[in-house]
């Protein structure tokens, strides 16, 4: 285990450094993306523009430049050059609401998807079993930007049952406020996760049901409800548990950038689609590491709840 | 034997319903059981062998299945048992042990656990209790280092050992009837002769009644009382080891018996089988099921042929051939001093 660990440490480094080193590289390259011209302001003279690039080391080397970078980043000094505001702190402002919205949303597509999944299994090939699958397929199809701008116009602006957007924190709102603000964001996300994992359950619960074990289960006498929970269901998680914390993952490192800026959140997701539009590097470059992390943190913690649900899976 | 027969089956039927029409598993099956005898039930993979297991457990209820007939336990109905009164007698009236010990254990969770399951499902004991009895169980079916290996997962045993595991299971509760289904056909042969020998054993000690379900004649040989011969969901013959074996009347046995493999005789290159397709079970010839495949078709043969004593002074051995018992024992072919005979035309 503690083996497990360290390499998996060293592995979680050698990713973020990987990752970062691309980004730079692909905005070093873009073409237009010279931030001095753009610090120096529209009407600044050659003269002015070449103090920038010496003032914020824009005429260093590569690879200077990106070492530059890193460094500031883990100091947190980094500077962002449209607005010329610290990076980090950015990021330690946003990341409550991202964390709010993922945390969230990733429990209720986790419950609701198994629930209906399982029902579906249960009921397979009846009319409720048919509703529930296209109903899935509609979840899965529709986009979060339309479905998000719907339920915010309908159902916050015109209904007024919610809040329209924004992010109110627990210290300031108090719990009610926060939670009122983030039900539909948290609907709306968990929306498509709850079509997949509906889906992934059902014929995992379908395929399992089928397995020998089963079988002999069944025939140790035992409550069809054990059966059902021990034997069927236990084993049919495997698969839905390794696939919540990938996507976990995903979302608290910022992935649910559309939900993020539909509902106005300012979270982690929102500054990175702000800062590509400004091709503002500093910024790109902190939250691609802070997604980065999280996504390697959470493979690490499937295998090793993956190792604990399956006896036959050795960490090595 | 007993004369109060505790298992009794009558003219058993099952059919499942599929999309390419009804499948007739299971066809007017009946035979009796013993307190502690042997049944064995033998007959080409198809032929309605673990429908007919299963079903006595209910484990083929669906939606898709129809019964007809009757299976008594102690007299208690089971066909028509609601599936509470059902999942009472599972596990300990009735124990079953499946075909492949690989696939046959939750992979997830402690063998010993998978048993204390089955105990506390049926006696109010304590976890510790449990434990104890599941221990001495996995002594009995000669598992070593039992009180290591009960916390041992599946993953971990060979699949001989599984398949003791499930013996163990399966005796958890002291069943009255034990069903093996192919208990050793997944299973090398000298670790086959160890299983058996198990099985023989705890009939000896424990009185426990058995239903050894197998496609292979030359297994039962030490083991069983009795012999019920399957052909197309229906038992064909049926009579004591003996009697199957020295005086067999249905053609189809006498096939059979020809191809068994002998452990004493060199292996031949290739087994004699029977000649033919296996039957369909959604369209079948009228009366005898056998016909298409059988070398000795007269006019009768069309006409359904009950399982009933056609031989007179052997009660008990019935079967469903309309051929006179001279005319039988004329045409198979018996080889001077051997258990069994040799297929027609097979003998090297
Ligand atoms: N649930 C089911 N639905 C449809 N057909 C089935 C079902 N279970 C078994 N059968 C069919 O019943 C026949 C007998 O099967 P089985 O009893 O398993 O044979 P065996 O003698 O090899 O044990 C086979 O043709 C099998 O395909
Ligand atoms: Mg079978």
């Amino acid at each position: 285990m503690a083996r497990f660990i360290v390499r998996r440490l060293i592995g979680m480094a050698i990713v973020m450094l990987v990752v970062s080193f691309l980004t730079f590289l692909i905005f070093f390259k873009i073409p237009g993306g010279d931030p001095a011209d753009r610090l120096a302001g529209k009407y600044a003279t050659p003269g002015q523009v070449a103090a920038v690039e010496r003032e914020w080391g824009f005429d260093k080397p590569f690879w200077i430049q990106y070492g530059n970078m890193m460094e500031k980043t883990f100091t947190g000094d980094l500077i962002s050059y449209t607005r010329q505001d610290k990076v980090v702190e950015r990021i330690i402002d946003g990341a409550p609401r991202t964390f709010s919205l993922a945390i969230g949303a990733a429990l209720i597509w986790l419950v609701l998807g198994v629930a209906l999944g399982l029902f579906s299994a249960l009921r397979a090939g009846a009319l409720s079993d048919r509703f529930l699958t296209v109903l899935a397929l509609i979840g899965i199809s529709m986009p979060v930007f339309w479905l998000g701008a719907l339920a915010n116009y309908y159902l916050g602006y015109k209904a007024g049952l919610f809040p329209d957007g924004g992010y109110v924190p627990i210290s300031e709102g108090g719990l009610w406020e926060w939670f009122k603000h983030m039900i539909l964001p948290w609907s709306v996300l968990a929306t498509l996760f709850v079509g997949v994992y509906s889906r992934v359950l059902r014929n995992q619960v379908l395929d399992t049901i089928n397995d020998d074990y089963v079988r002999t289960a069944r025939a140790k006498g035992i409550s069809e409800r054990r059966v059902m929970g021990r034997h069927v269901l236990r084993n049919s998680m495997i698969p839905i548990v390794t696939l919540w914390g990938l996507d976990f993952g995903y979302v608290l490192g910022g992935g649910a950038i559309l939900t993020e800026t539909v509902f106005d959140l300012q979270g982690v997701g929102d500054y990175f689609a702000e800062s590509i539009g400004a091709l503002d590097v500093p910024p790109v470059m902190a939250v691609v590491l802070f997604g980065a992390f999280f996504i390697v943190l959470l493979n690490g913690i499937v295998d090793i709840v993956y190792a604990a649900l399956d006896p036959r899976i050795r960490l090595s | 034997m007993s004369t109060q027969p505790l298992l009794e089956v009558d003219h058993l039927k099952v059919d499942f319903r599929t999309d390419e029409g009804l499948v007739h598993a299971v066809d007017d099956v009946s035979f009796r059981l013993g307190q502690s005898e042997v049944l064995a039930v033998v007959g080409e993979s198809g032929s309605g062998k673990s429908v007919t297991a299963m079903t006595l457990m209910g484990l083929t209820r669906s939606p898709n299945a129809r019964f007809e007939g009757s299976a008594r336990l102690r007299g208690q109905e089971l066909i028509t048992a609601s599936d509470d009164e059902l999942r009472k007698l599972r596990g300990k009236e009735i124990a079953m042990i499946f075909q492949d010990p690989m696939t046959s254990l939750n992979p997830v969770h402690r063998i010993g656990k998978q048993i204390v399951e089955q105990i506390q499902a049926h006696d109010d004991v304590s976890d510790a209790e449990a434990r104890d009895r599941v221990v001495t169980l996995l002594d009995r079916v000669g598992i070593p280092r039992s009180r290591e290996r009960i916390d041992s997962y599946p993953h971990e045993f060979s699949g001989g050992m599984r398949q003791r595991v499930m013996i163990a299971m399966a005796l958890s509760c002291d069943p009255g009837v034990l069903i093996a289904d192919e208990p050793t056909t997944a299973l090398d042969v000298t670790i086959q002769a160890q299983i058996l020998r198990e099985m023989r054993d705890l009939r000896e000690r424990t009185g426990t009644s058995i239903i050894l379900v197998t496609h292979d004649l030359g297994v039962v040989a030490d083991i069983a009382d009795r012999i019920a011969v399957m052909y197309s969901g229906r038992i064909v013959e049926t009579g004591t080891l003996d009697e199957i074996f020295y005086d067999p009347q249905h053609p189809y046995t006498w096939g059979l018996l020809g191809s068994i493999a002998r452990i004493d005789r060199p292996r031949p290159h290739r087994l004699p089988s029977i000649p033919g397709q296996p039957p369909s079970l959604i369209d079948r010839p009228e009366g005898c099921h056998f016909r298409p495949r059988c070398r000795h078709e007269f006019e009768d043969c069309p006409k359904y042929p009950e399982l009933e004593g056609r031989i007179g002074q052997a009660p008990g051995h019935d079967d469903r051939c309309w051929l006179p018992v001279e005319e039988k024992r004329d045409r198979r072919v018996v080889a001077d001093g051997q258990i069994g005979l040799e297929a027609e035309g097979a003998t090297a």
